[in-house]
């Protein structure tokens, strides 16, 4: 994927990336202007510390879930199930552990972990099942789950709040790791190998190629069912490292709250990175930095001070600013405006 | 197979004594770049079945477009029962009482017969709909049809035969003077047909005027009574249907006079007879190979460095047959053998591991991928060939496309170019490029060269003729015989979702082609 090189600054603000960093940046700066400490970065105890840190540790379990529904949108998918599919995870991990003799054992910890995630292998499988082989629309497949997967994860806490005390498990959420907090360097890791596997493979190009034309790709031999299978089993892992992390975070697995509307915070971030609902070409970089806009958004509220009871209104103007700011129609119309003032002048 | 020769070219048809319901004179429609339709002028007589024929191409959907609102003409003038008619909307064209059927029945199958037919038209009762009056009002106009039918069922409990009549009655509640059925038969079987035939000719005998476009010529002389051609936006002229031979018939709609055509010379001739020496084996052989409402069984074989050409009008199966032998549809009778295995085709990845490659005739919908660049959709068989996890490497991706580019001379000669931005002809080459890089043993082009500038169909036609001298076999279907007569060694004839004629390209000429793709009860 590579974008077009720019020529002039004029090109700039046509740029696939330009408004989401422009907004983030701005997000930032008015959290310096309103703290001024905000930028600073502390190192003590070997550890990393600052406003900056919380927030990639805070964005962590969005970009994650962003990652998995970037590539479920570019198959002109959709994954409404991520926030069941983290609920359960946590939920599983957290019961084992729970339910071990020695939940301070690293091995114990590694099992829980490892049964979480294969589990999750298989709720992707299931919602790649109903869309790639039954031809269910996306949006009704992953509802099932999404309504169902907060079911499962009850059933596997029994209706409990299940709290846990485990040193190795809770790194996942709350360690650090290399002096970074270990979700960041999670989050990270999955970002690099995402953005590996899709473009040093063709996965990347096949992705592509089945959301902007599919019948084409079909008669190109491009074997879709397998390609679509793949974004929503990736799409669960995601999920489900996700729901470690904010279980481990919080030492405890909530079925009912963990990871609620997260699906709706991945698309957001996944919409302002400029990746179209479409389908199609995807910038997974894009998604990185919609995730942390969003995250941004979120610690702005607390920074500034605005009142909780108008935080979601603030949210939303914000999103609806970054947009209608990549709406080609405004765009289109911004510089036919711009051309029109010109020729007045002239 | 006899041609029955014109002792008199068909003239000009009179005028009944009654006044025309339609005239449409001196019609202009131009889009950007094209001249849709060329000061045509047309005209309907009420209790007539018209029909409309030509090509793709020569301008019958703008024409009905025009008639009905949803364009509206840049020059010429329309009267309707002698008096002047403006039509700015469709709603318009309804009120006047012109009425279309189009060809995929766009009704609502979740809704009833009832609700269909009256639909925006609901009888009204005390701010509410009276469903008692309008179930009424439905079931007269389904007797009418002589459908017998409940009104209160669902629409997508019938057959689309049934719903194609549903929408007759819709059409026909208005008090239509003009019904235009465009391709209603399009999806009907021979009973269906006759169903419909017996509904238009009540509706003709109530003194409608109906207006039939269909790609069946059989069904052409059998419903109705005049006929306009248009070609290439240009009236061609008007025609009692029982004073037109069919073989004239095709030659209008297709062009060039029958003499000239008895003059044109083969210039692959002699590499035709060459051709004789082909391998015993084909390298593939369908064998009543079919698909329900499509094809009929139907035989066909194509040796190794032959260039099978496959001739008929749109709608006769040339589409149909090709999609068949390349797994893009699925047959439902007949077996495919290649290289003398039998082998089953279930999807178009099955055929290209068979080296069988499949360039649709729907360039933008079948064809490019439109926001990919031009390197990755020359890629993009190969690499579905290979599977994700093989990606060839970006340097070969550089190499193939860059040979490709110059050696088909693909503009802009950049493979980073976005396919959607290049012009017509240079999407069909990106396209070729797609197939010829997974190294075919067949390889079938549907309409190559349809809508591309002269310069590169000269290019496509020789790159044909030369893959075939490398020992490819090639399916070459287009609408324009020259072309299919200039490039093939042997040729298929279609008509009627059959074929009706395999001949070797020895001595044959558009002419005859023409007489065996018109040849109906008559020949």
């Amino acid at each position: 994927m590579s974008t077009p090189t720019l020529t002039t600054l004029r090109d700039l603000p046509r740029a696939r990336l330009f408004w989401p960093i422009v907004t983030l940046a701005a997000l930032l700066l008015l959290n310096f202007a309103v703290s001024p400490g905000f930028f600073a970065i502390r190192f003590q105890n070997g550890h990393l510390f600052g406003s900056l840190i919380d927030i990639l540790r805070n964005g962590a379990p969005t970009l994650l879930v962003a990652l998995g529904m970037t590539v479920v949108i570019a198959t002109r998918g959709i994954d409404l199930s991520v926030g069941a599919v983290v609920a359960i995870s946590g939920a599983l991990a957290c019961t084992i552990i729970a339910d071990s003799p020695t939940p301070d054992s690293l091995g114990t910890v590694l099992s829980a972990v490892a049964v979480a995630l294969v589990f999750s292998l298989v709720l992707g499988a299931w919602n790649g099942l109903l869309v790639a082989v039954f031809g269910i629309q996306p949006i009704i497949a992953t509802l099932i789950l999404m309504t169902a997967g907060r079911g499962i994860a009850m059933l596997i806490t029994e209706g409990q709040i299940i709290t846990i005390s485990s040193a190795p498990y809770k790194v996942i959420g709350a360690g650090y790791w290399f002096g970074l907090p270990a979700s960041i360097v999670i989050a990270g890791a999955m970002f690099a190998i995402a953005a590996l596997v899709t473009r040093k493979t063709a996965l990347g190009l096949l992705i592509e190629s089945v959301g902007i034309n599919p019948v084409a790709s079909r008669l190109a031999g491009v074997r879709s069912r397998g390609i679509i299978w793949v974004v929503y089993v990736f799409s669960g892992l995601c999920a489900a490292i996700a729901g470690l992390m904010i279980s481990s975070n919080v030492t405890a697995a909530d079925a009912n709250s963990a990871g609620l509307y997260i699906e709706m915070d991945a698309i957001l971030a996944v919409v302002i990175g400029g990746t179209s609902l479409a389908g199609g070409r995807y910038s997974l970089t894009g998604t990185l930095i919609g995730a942390f806009v969003i995250q941004t958004l979120t610690t702005t509220v607390y920074t500034v001070g605005i009142a909780p009871s108008i935080t979601l209104v603030f949210k939303a103007l914000v999103v609806i600013a970054v947009c209608l700011l990549q709406s080609p129609a405004l765009q289109a119309k911004l510089r036919s405006r711009r051309v029109a003032a010109k020729g007045v002048l002239a | 197979m006899t041609i029955t020769p014109s002792t008199a070219p068909a003239t000009e048809a009179p005028a009944p004594a009654v006044e025309p319901i339609i005239r449409m004179d001196d019609i202009s429609i131009s889009f950007p770049g094209v001249k849709a339709l060329d000061s045509v002028s047309f005209r309907m007589f009420p209790g007539e079945v018209h029909s409309l024929m030509g090509e793709n191409g020569a301008g019958k959907s703008t024409l009905i477009k025009a008639l009905t609102g949803v364009y509206s003409i840049d020059s010429g003038t329309m009267t309707l029962a002698g008096r002047p008619l403006v039509i700015g909307s469709p709603a318009q064209a309804q009120a006047a009482g012109i009425s279309t059927v189009y060809q995929e029945v766009n009704l609502l199958p979740n809704l009833s017969v009832a609700e269909n037919i009256m639909l925006g038209r609901e009888p009204r009762r005390l701010g509410g709909i009276d469903w008692r009056a309008m179930r009424k009002r439905a079931a007269e106009l389904l007797a009418r049809l002589n459908l017998d039918i409940d009104p209160a069922s669902l629409l997508s409990a019938h057959s689309l035969a049934v719903q194609q009549l549903v929408a007759i009655a819709r059409a026909t509640d208005v008090d239509a003077k003009v019904l235009i059925l465009d391709e209603p038969t399009s999806s009907l079987d021979a009973d269906e047909v006759s169903e419909l035939f017996r509904v238009i000719r009540g509706l003709k005998s109530d003194g409608v005027a109906i207006l039939f476009v269909s790609h069946f010529l059989d069904q052409v002389y059998e419903i109705s009574d005049r006929l306009t051609v248009l070609r290439n936006g240009a009236l061609v002229g008007e025609y009692l249907t029982r004073e037109i031979l069919r073989i004239e018939l095709v030659h209008k709609m297709i062009g060039k006079e029958l003499a000239t055509l008895e003059s044109l010379e083969s210039k692959t001739r002699q590499a035709a007879i060459e051709g004789e020496t082909v391998i015993e084996v084909p390298y593939l052989e369908a064998v009543g190979l079919g698909r329900k409402g499509s094809i009929e069984p139907t035989d066909l074989a194509i040796h190794e460095g032959e260039v099978v050409g496959l001739a008929g009008l749109l709608g006769s199966g040339r589409t149909e047959i090709a999609r068949l032998i390349t797994g893009a549809d699925r047959a439902d009778s007949g077996e495919v053998l290649v290289r003398g295995a039998k082998k089953r085709l279930r999807t178009p990845r099955v055929a290209l591991r068979d080296r069988i490659a499949y360039s649709s005739e729907d360039r933008k919908r079948e064809g490019i991928v439109e926001d990919l660049s031009v390197r990755d959709n020359i890629v993009l068989a190969l690499q579905a060939d290979r599977g994700w996890f093989r990606r060839i490497s970006r340097k070969r991706q550089d190499e193939l496309a860059n040979s490709y580019i110059s050696a088909l001379g693909i503009r802009p000669a950049n493979p980073d170019a976005l396919v959607r931005n290049l012009s017509g002809g240079n999407q069909q080459k990106v396209l070729l490029a797609r197939w010829l890089a997974v190294a075919p043993r067949l390889l079938v082009l549907d309409e190559p060269t349809r809508g591309i500038d002269v310069g590169a169909k000269a290019e496509i036609q020789k790159l044909v003729s030369n893959l075939a001298d490398e020992g490819m076999a090639v399916v070459f279907i287009s609408a324009e015989l020259e072309e299919v007569l200039r490039l093939s060694h042997r040729i298929a004839v279609m008509r009627d979702r059959r074929k009706v004629a395999d001949l070797p390209n020895e001595d044959v000429t558009v002419g005859q082609i023409m007489g065996l793709i018109a040849s109906g009860a008559e020949a």
